[in-house]
């Protein structure tokens, strides 16, 4: 176990003149549970590879424990990767396909099946140890991936998308067996989604990476409270969080009926007089009553009913070419056509400068 | 099959639309013909091809079990009305005594042909991986020479590859003449012959392996690679099981052109060792007038290309198809 650093690690594709992954500055510690996330494109499966050995690395270095590895080739990094089609070996059992890397290794026969079975327990994968990866489900292939990781008892883990094929169910029961499994073992692990959700329920941190530039690393839970830009804001949170362009006045930004105050020190790092301010659909009310003069007034265009809860789709009425989202109680009475004021939660507002799409901090 | 290859399963194919969203307004002419065979019509047709390409053989067959004078003098036909069938032809072309002892030739094939198969197709093997999966420079322009190589027909590099064997690679500079190599030990034996024909499958045999080695999917390789395995253990532990029908495919093309081969054995092989097709042209040069030993010898030189084919033919139509469409 060991932990892992990047240190202004670059990858270029060859022919493409961006780089995939830019000048990375992450370190992750001993035993964490990191997860990368990001849209398709952002760099995040490079990077796991460029840790895995099978990317090269065309500017910075990779340490692993004390160790550079940036030159080294994956053999020699220690490391086990589970990915996302998982790649088991078709001619070969669940047991070969688990006592792959310990075949390779040359361990003594019954220390690999000691092992291999160890590892199969874990897994509930034992009676199909016999078995060809073809007759298997994909929850069990899924779980032959993840015994071939764990019975190498690597320095770092490395999973890339390991729960994209699987249906819904079984995806956030593998979820939290996958957080639990990797709390016992206590194995430093990067793990790649574009599944928000799955990293914030199963990181200790996240890394939210977009153009091959990391935006923010931080826990689930400061990266929900305090987004360090307008992407990560509107990246992490589902529905995403409204983002209204508010024009300044004073100490006030407005945008339609609503007015939504800003410190002083807001004002003043302000490059221009257009801010964003962002709320998320949890912290936008519908009012009482319509005398509220603070709020905002929209037409509801849809509801969509959880039970638990239900999220209003509305269309602000000064605004109409914009959509704004709002969580209103389960069962709602609010009804598609009519016109409501919505109220935001003032202490849960994130005011972003629209020129560079930076917080501005309280 | 021996191994089911799952690697359709095992691959998300997420990016590509689902079948048959994509169909025209006409279906591609492959479906059409498959749609037609499977009609009624369609068997009975490809039922009268078989039966009309088969006469010849079995015409051939039959006239091996008949008696030398019956062969001259009567059409093989005539057998539904007057059976009258002898062993005494087969008895005599492999009788050692008196007869034509086409056994010792036919011995000589195989010992042709197993290693002529063997070798190139190992040689084909390993190129195709380091083609598809070990990073070197120039690795594109070899692929394209390998390639470019199929067109050299075998007539003409013929003459230069008997003197490049024999007398191995000189160069003359102004009058000085320098001796690149020489292979030793090999001139007139049967080496030479596996040699020729090595070099005249190779192009082949390395453009169809590497179109099936590339086709297995990258994460199988990079697992490997993490899972610690050299590229030699890659290659044969998850390279070679998952390219089985590939290679059996390759060997039974390469088996059939070698044991069928008369040109290259009786270029380059040594005089002891001549090969069957050489003896059955024998016979119809120096004993013109007798069928009887031809028939029987014809099919014994046919009864090993049949086996092999019968035996591999399920790897036979899937390897055909293997480079193209994968699973």
């Amino acid at each position: 176990m060991a932990a892992v650093l990047f240190e202004k690690a670059s990858r270029i594709y060859p022919g493409s003149p961006h780089p995939a992954v830019d000048n990375l500055d992450l370190q992750i510690d001993d035993g964490e549970f990191l997860v990368l996330v990001g849209p398709s494109g952002c760099g995040k499966s490079t990077t796991l590879r460029m840790l895995a050995g099978l990317e090269p690395i065309d500017g910075g270095s990779v340490f692993i424990g004390t160790t550079d590895v940036t030159m080294l080739p994956p053999r020699e990094r220690d490391i086990a990767m589970v990915f996302q089609s998982y790649a088991l070996y078709p001619h070969m059992t669940v047991g070969e396909n688990i006592g792959f890397h310990l075949k390779v290794k040359r361990l003594p026969k019954d220390e690999i099946k000691k092992r291999v079975l160890q590892a199969a327990e874990i897994l509930d994968l034992v009676p199909y140890l016999e078995r060809k990866p073809a007759k298997l489900s994909g929850g069990q292939r899924q779980r032959v991936a993840m015994g071939r990781a764990i019975v190498r008892q690597p320095q770092v883990f490395l999973m890339d998308e390991p729960l994209s094929n699987l249906d819904a169910k079984l995806r956030v029961s593998t979820r939290t067996q996958i957080a639990a499994l990797q709390r016992r073992l206590g194995v430093t692990t990067v793990y790649v989604t574009h599944d928000q959700v799955e990293a914030m329920t199963m990181g200790d941190r996240v890394a939210v990476l977009r153009d091959g530039i990391l935006q923010q690393c931080a826990t689930p839970r400061d990266l929900f409270t305090r987004p360090l830009n307008t992407f990560v804001a509107g990246f992490i949170g589902s529905p995403s969080m409204n983002m209204l362009p508010c024009v300044v006045d004073g100490d006030l930004g407005r945008f339609g009926t609503l007015q939504l105050p800003l410190t002083p020190s807001q004002r003043t790092a302000l490059t221009t007089d257009k801010v964003t301010i962002g709320v998320r659909p949890e912290a936008l009310k519908m009012a009482s009553s319509d005398d509220e003069t603070k709020g905002l007034a929209v037409t509801i265009l849809t509801v969509e009913e959880l039970g638990s809860d239900a999220f209003l789709y509305c269309t602000p009425v000064d605004h109409p070419q914009m959509s704004v989202v709002a969580r209103a109680e389960g069962l709602s009475s609010a009804r598609p056509g009519s016109t409501v004021m919505l109220v935001p939660d003032l202490a849960a507002l994130h005011v972003f400068d629209t020129a560079t799409g930076d917080r501005l901090a309280e | 099959m021996a191994i089911s290859l799952p690697l359709s399963d095992s691959i998300p194919l997420s990016d590509a639309p689902p079948r048959g969203t994509e169909r025209g307004p006409e279906p591609p002419l492959g479906r059409r013909i498959a749609t037609f065979l499977g009609t009624r019509s369609g068997k009975i047709g490809v039922g009268l091809l078989c039966i009309l390409w088969t006469i010849p053989t079995v015409g051939l067959f039959v006239s091996s079990f008949r008696p030398a004078n019956k062969i001259l003098t009567t059409g093989w036909w005539t057998v539904v009305r007057h059976p009258q069938f002898t062993l005494a032809n087969y008895r005599d072309v492999w009788s050692t005594t008196g007869g034509t002892s086409l056994g010792q030739y036919f011995f000589n094939t195989v010992k042709i042909t197993v290693p002529a198969t063997f070798i190139p197709i190992v040689i084909a093997a390993l190129a195709a991986y380091a083609l598809s999966w070990m990073d070197f420079k120039g690795r594109d322009w070899v692929f394209v020479g390998v390639v470019a190589l199929m067109v050299v027909p075998i007539q003409m590099a013929m003459v230069p590859l008997l003197s490049l064997i024999n007398q191995g690679a000189h160069l003359t500079i102004s009058g000085h003449t320098f001796t690149l190599f020489v292979i030793p030990g090999v001139k007139g034996s049967v080496v030479s012959v596996w040699i020729a024909h090595t070099c005249f499958a190779l192009p082949l045999a390395i453009f169809l392996l590497k179109n099936f080695v590339q086709a297995l999917p990258r994460d199988l390789i990079e697992a490997a690679r993490i899972d610690g395995a050299s590229h030699l253990v890659i290659f044969t532990r998850v390279v070679l099981p998952l390219a089985v029908p590939a290679l059996a495919s390759l060997a039974i093309f390469q088996f059939l052109w070698v044991w069928n081969d008369f040109l290259v054995a009786t270029v380059f092989g040594p005089s002891d060792l001549k090969p069957l097709t050489w003896k059955l042209n024998d016979l119809v040069g120096t004993k013109g007038t007798e069928w009887q030993r031809l028939t029987a010898g014809a099919f014994i030189s046919m009864i090993v290309p049949l086996g092999v084919f019968f035996s591999l033919q399920r790897y036979f139509v899937r390897g055909l198809t293997a480079g193209a469409v994968k699973g």
